[in-house]
């Protein structure tokens, strides 16, 4: 039951924003200040994602060696730079993940 | 003019290779709500009514941390707000539709169908005159996503228990980050602001419920926008 209530209140915050400007607003939009905030949402929540997942994957920061989630994932932001693909980056690190955990293990 | 059915199949067409990117995004959603402990019904329902990958794949993580569902809600939000850039920005496209048809594209509005929209309202050269049907071509575009999603979210789903630990599929989800925020780099505060949410969601991760993320993003936004008006400074200075 909570857990539907939870998927109700996501609905609502979810679809209000793509509501918002289009269905709402209407007419002239954003204010100059809104619109240009938001252009760092994306990389400001996607980065807030990735830096614990990749630098503390046991819950406190490491940057040594041993961090194969961190080797592995500057392998694909590497290759997600170098050939704009969506694919080859996630299958990359992936693998590199798997044949770095065989071998220290 | 080209007709609704036209319009709505060459929607349905330009989303076809993108969908080989948000299948397998789609499934390991479904493997990973499973391994979350969501009910099959709540994993599905979440595909079908919030329709929006990034804060699934948060949202699933944060029930399997015992987040209580107020700041999942939140945190939905926050990660969410990029829409309302995509809701402006189709804004004038729109505004001679009724209601009923905003309604619809705002539902199936997510990255993915925004990006085919918007790539055919402005590449388009045609006389406003002939743009009368383009929301049929959205609606093509936002609907096989739709049901393609429905699809792999099932797909995952099934597969779930059967998905070794070992796999470290959880690591998708840092993974296809990547993939998503290297392209929005594009310049300096941009950087500078996905260096200081990094760095804020770093030295906030002891916060309670994950409330370090939706720190992060606000300082990110505020040092994007001081870093913004720094250059516009500068270079006001320089000439």
């Amino acid at each position: 039951m909570t857990l539907w209530l939870m998927i109700l209140g996501m609905v609502i915050v979810t679809y209000s924003v793509r509501l918002s400007v289009m269905a709402w607003l209407g007419g002239d939009g954003l204010p100059p200040v809104i619109r240009r905030g938001l252009r760092y949402v994306p990389p400001a929540a996607l980065t807030a994602i990735i830096a614990p997942a990749l630098l503390m994957p046991e819950g406190r920061v490491d940057v040594s060696p041993g961090n194969l989630r961190l080797i592995a994932g500057v392998v694909a932001a590497v290759v997600a730079w170098r050939t704009r693909s969506m694919l080859l980056p996630i299958g990359v690190g992936m693998v590199l993940l798997w044949v770095l955990t065989a071998v220290a293990g | 003019m080209r007709t609704r059915r036209a319009e709505f199949l060459s929607g349905v067409r330009a989303q076809l290779p993108i969908l080989l990117g948000t299948s397998p995004f789609g499934m390991i959603y479904g493997i990973n709500a499973i391994k979350a402990g969501l009910p099959i019904s709540v994993a599905l329902g979440m595909s079908l009514f919030v329709f929006a990958g990034s804060s699934q794949f948060i949202a699933a993580q944060l029930v399997a941390t015992s987040t209580p569902p107020g700041v999942i809600v939140l945190t939905t939000f926050v990660v969410n707000l990029r829409h309302m850039l995509y809701s402006a920005s189709l804004a004038p496209y729109v505004r001679h539709l009724s209601q009923l048809w905003k309604y619809l594209l705002a539902f199936l509005l997510t990255d993915e169908a925004y990006a085919v929209a918007i790539t055919r309202y402005q590449t388009d050269d045609e006389l406003p005159a002939d743009q009368t049907n383009f929301h049929w071509y959205t609606f093509g575009a936002g609907l096989t996503l739709w049901v393609s999603w429905q699809i792999s979210t099932a797909v995952g789903v099934l597969l779930g228990a059967q998905v070794p630990e070992s796999w470290a599929l959880d690591f998708t989800l840092a993974l296809t980050f990547i993939a998503l925020v290297i392209p929005t780099l594009r310049d300096r505060p941009a950087i500078i602001a996905a260096v200081s949410a990094g760095v804020i969601a770093l030295a906030a991760h002891g916060l309670p419920y994950n409330l370090g993320l939706i720190a992060a993003v606000l300082a990110g936004i505020i040092t994007g926008l001081l870093a913004e008006r720094n250059i516009a400074w500068t270079s006001e200075r320089a000439t």
